[in-house]
């Protein structure tokens, strides 16, 4: 990823799809995503979105940020919805109903809508083989409405629904892996990425957007709002997920998987964990017991990517 | 080309009405509980008779998803449940309504749980009634046939926009043989041509659809489509006045039998009607002044098509195959008793609920409720209702 850092960022398009003026909060890394990702799609994308935070910032009637056609119906469905989408151009044109164009079908939600209330209706698409590229904004929690956890919140957090108390450490499962659930439905491309590297995440939006058939990218974006942390470092904590590899970035293509980033220093988790209010209740053995999985899951991956020792 | 006459099963008759019809989208999940309409689609597609995007999504409220997903870039898309499907899918149900988007289900009417019931009434359907989208109610196997094609024309037409459901009786229509006279496919064509929808999903002229509303514009987006459902009225007794120009047979929101000089009518939706205008005959021959109302048109509700007809009776005996637990009755005879409140004049309304999850009434059942019911009326004892039949 190096090899970009000095001249890609005057590669990218300065057209923007997803336009200012919406409603997220100050140092909202997830708009930033959207923003990104809609400039790696371009103009020839149709969009079908859950409900959540991008939906309800984006689209109060009479006003829209959306450059490009945008379809939101509920909270669970963007993998039908966008099946239908597909289905439908694909129908048409092959019949002479529409002349031929090749269009970006994208869907988008948060963890909730991915992880949670939309698990079957992904996995439905993703067994179909739909050509569409799935986009999972993951905050880790339901921060639209309040910062409640979903299984997509790590171990650890404490949410609304999840709060640490004197009994309770808070979230005290393990974050659903949604990137290694959709490479078990071989689908030909699967990624992981996160705006603080917004290049990578551009880089992975195309490259899914132009595989043929289902891609999924997990994009880590970080919520200053449901964190707790001030809305200058979301950059920072999405560097330092990365750093600590507490979220690896990869790529799984064809099968294959491919380390996109190997930090040159691994960052403790401490560091990560530390600044973030939802983690502040943790104690240094919580912590010393997070780096534990950190470790193995980054082992893991490693020896998936054949950079192993 | 000459009309065929064929002996077939309701439910390949609707599905090969979708062929001809040339579908783009079918998406549907074909269990709880399955008919073979779309199980023949299936076939249909496979071997190549329609050129259509068949997707087998896992569950029904996938498929009313991919259904409004079709719509919305303007690919002419069908779908089939019925009872529990339906009720799994009543989330993305309304929203297809409150969005405009012209899906066409055949929605084969059963029983919902509890105890687990695969048979017919219309405790399913009365269970979205208010969901916004147009309801038809057919009593035949040529019926269905037709209402494929009427459906998409009405639902397409730019001034409705609207989803509408063929609400056909679980087995008494979709597992019964009957013949059925099938259009050729260059009539269909001149009656349902190929509609290109406007503010379509398409790059080139970029909407958003299904936008988030704040208070002060959800009332409006509400009297939007109050208006849109009530103003459909216009163009569906249009598109049946077309369909009966075409193939001579019509169709009309209220339909009668016998009720000229009939001092009391029995009220029926769905395939109910022919027992009762058999029923009616027998009665007749016996000197009694009976006739059927049938009402065809569900949503939008056909007020002054039904006060037409209702008006100058004595007594109206309405058979119902839904409960409202702990309401005033059946959903047909609320709507009915509310058609006609403050009305001066009006019959006299006895509710009967029958044949729940496909119980069988018979022409002698009724025959007992007609008489029954006429009695009642002549007490005055017409309030709630009776569950006919039931034990214990």
């Amino acid at each position: 990823m190096d090899k970009f850092s000095v001249f890609s960022a005057r590669l990218v398009d300065k057209t923007e799809n997803f336009t200012s003026g919406h409603r997220a909060c100050q140092g909202c890394a997830e708009a930033l995503a959207v923003r990104h990702v809609m400039k790696a799609l371009g103009r020839d994308t149709i969009v079908a979105m859950a409900t959540g935070c991008m939906e309800i910032i984006s689209s109060p009637l009479p006003l829209t940020s959306w450059k490009v056609p945008w379809i939101h119906n509920a909270f669970e469905n963007p993998s039908a919805v966008i099946s239908g989408v597909e289905s439908g151009m694909k129908a048409m044109m092959r019949k002479g109903k529409l002349p031929y164009k090749k269009i970006n079908y994208v869907a988008m939600g948060g963890d909730g809508a991915t992880a949670d209330i939309g698990m079957g209706q992904l996995s439905g698409a993703l067994e179909r083989g739909h050509d569409f590229l799935y986009v999972c904004y993951d905050n880790e929690a339901y921060m639209n409405t309040g910062i409640q956890r979903s299984s997509s919140t790590p171990y650890g957090a404490s949410t609304t629904t999840s709060p640490a108390g004197k009994v309770s450490i808070g979230q005290h499962t393990q974050k659903k892996n949604m990137a290694q659930i959709a490479v078990a439905h071989n689908v030909p491309y699967v990624a992981t990425a996160c705006s603080s590297y917004p290049f990578d995440l551009m880089d992975k939006v195309k490259r899914g957007a132009d595989t043929p058939g289902a891609a999924y990218i997990n994009c880590l974006s970080v919520c200053p709002t449901g964190w707790r942390i001030p809305t200058e470092d979301a950059i920072k904590y999405g560097r330092l997920a990365v750093d600590c590899c507490i979220y690896p970035l990869y790529e799984v293509i064809g099968g294959q998987y491919k380390l996109s980033y190997k930090p040159y220093k691994k960052v403790p988790v401490t560091e990560y964990i530390k600044g973030q209010g939802r983690f502040r209740h943790l104690t240094d053995s919580d912590i010393a017991f997070i780096q534990g999985q950190v470790d193995r899951e980054w082992e893991k991956i490693l020896k998936l990517c054949g950079e192993g020792k | 080309m000459a009309k065929v006459r064929k002996g077939i099963e309701v439910s390949i008759a609707m599905s090969e009405a979708v062929a001809q019809a040339n579908v783009d989208v079918i998406a549907a999940y074909p269990i709880t509980p399955q008919t073979h309409i779309v199980e023949h689609l299936s076939e249909i597609v496979a071997e190549g008779h329609l050129d259509a995007e068949y997707v087998p999504v896992e569950s029904e409220h996938s498929a009313m998803s991919v259904c409004c997903g079709s719509a919305a870039v303007g690919a002419r898309t069908f779908t089939s449940t019925s009872s529990q499907g339906l009720a799994l899918m009543s989330e993305i149900f309304t929203i297809a309504a409150a969005m405009r988007l012209p899906v066409v289900m055949a929605l084969a009417n059963r029983s919902l749980s509890s105890p687990l019931s695969i048979w017919n009434d219309h405790s399913d359907v009365m269970s979205v009634r208010d969901a916004g989208w147009i309801h038809v109610f057919v009593e035949s196997g040529q019926e269905s046939y037709d209402h494929v094609f009427t459906s998409f024309r009405i639902a397409e037409d730019p001034a409705v926009m609207l989803p509408v459901a063929i609400n056909l009786d679980g087995f008494i229509l979709t597992h019964m043989i009957e013949p059925i006279e099938y259009e050729d496919d260059e009539t269909i064509r001149k009656y349902l041509p190929d509609v290109k929808m406007k503010n379509a999903l398409h790059p080139d002229s970029p909407v958003s659809m299904g936008c988030f509303g704040m208070p002060e514009i959800y009332t409006e987006a509400q009297m939007h489509r109050q208006v849109g459902v009530v103003n459909s009225y216009g163009t569906i007794v249009k598109a049946w006045q077309e369909w009966g120009d075409l193939t001579g047979r019509y169709y009309r929101p209220v339909e009668t039998y016998r009720t000229d000089d009939a001092d009391y009518c029995i009220v029926t939706m769905g395939s109910y009607g022919e027992t009762a205008m058999e029923v009616v005959d027998s009665l007749r021959g016996e000197g009694e002044k009976v006739g059927v109302i049938k009402l065809r048109l569900w949503r939008p509700f056909p007020f002054e098509d039904f006060r037409r007809e209702a008006l100058g009776k004595k007594t109206l005996i309405v058979v119902d195959r839904a409960i409202s637990f702990g309401g005033p009755g059946g959903p047909v005879a609320s709507e009915l008793r509310s058609a006609l409140y403050g009305v001066p004049g009006a019959p006299k309304i006895v509710n009967y609920v029958a044949g729940l999850a496909g119980r069988d009434v018979a022409r002698v059942d009724f025959r007992n409720i007609i008489l029954e019911g006429k009695a009642k009326a002549e007490k005055g004892d017409t309030d709630g209702f009776t569950l006919y039949g039931v034990r214990g």
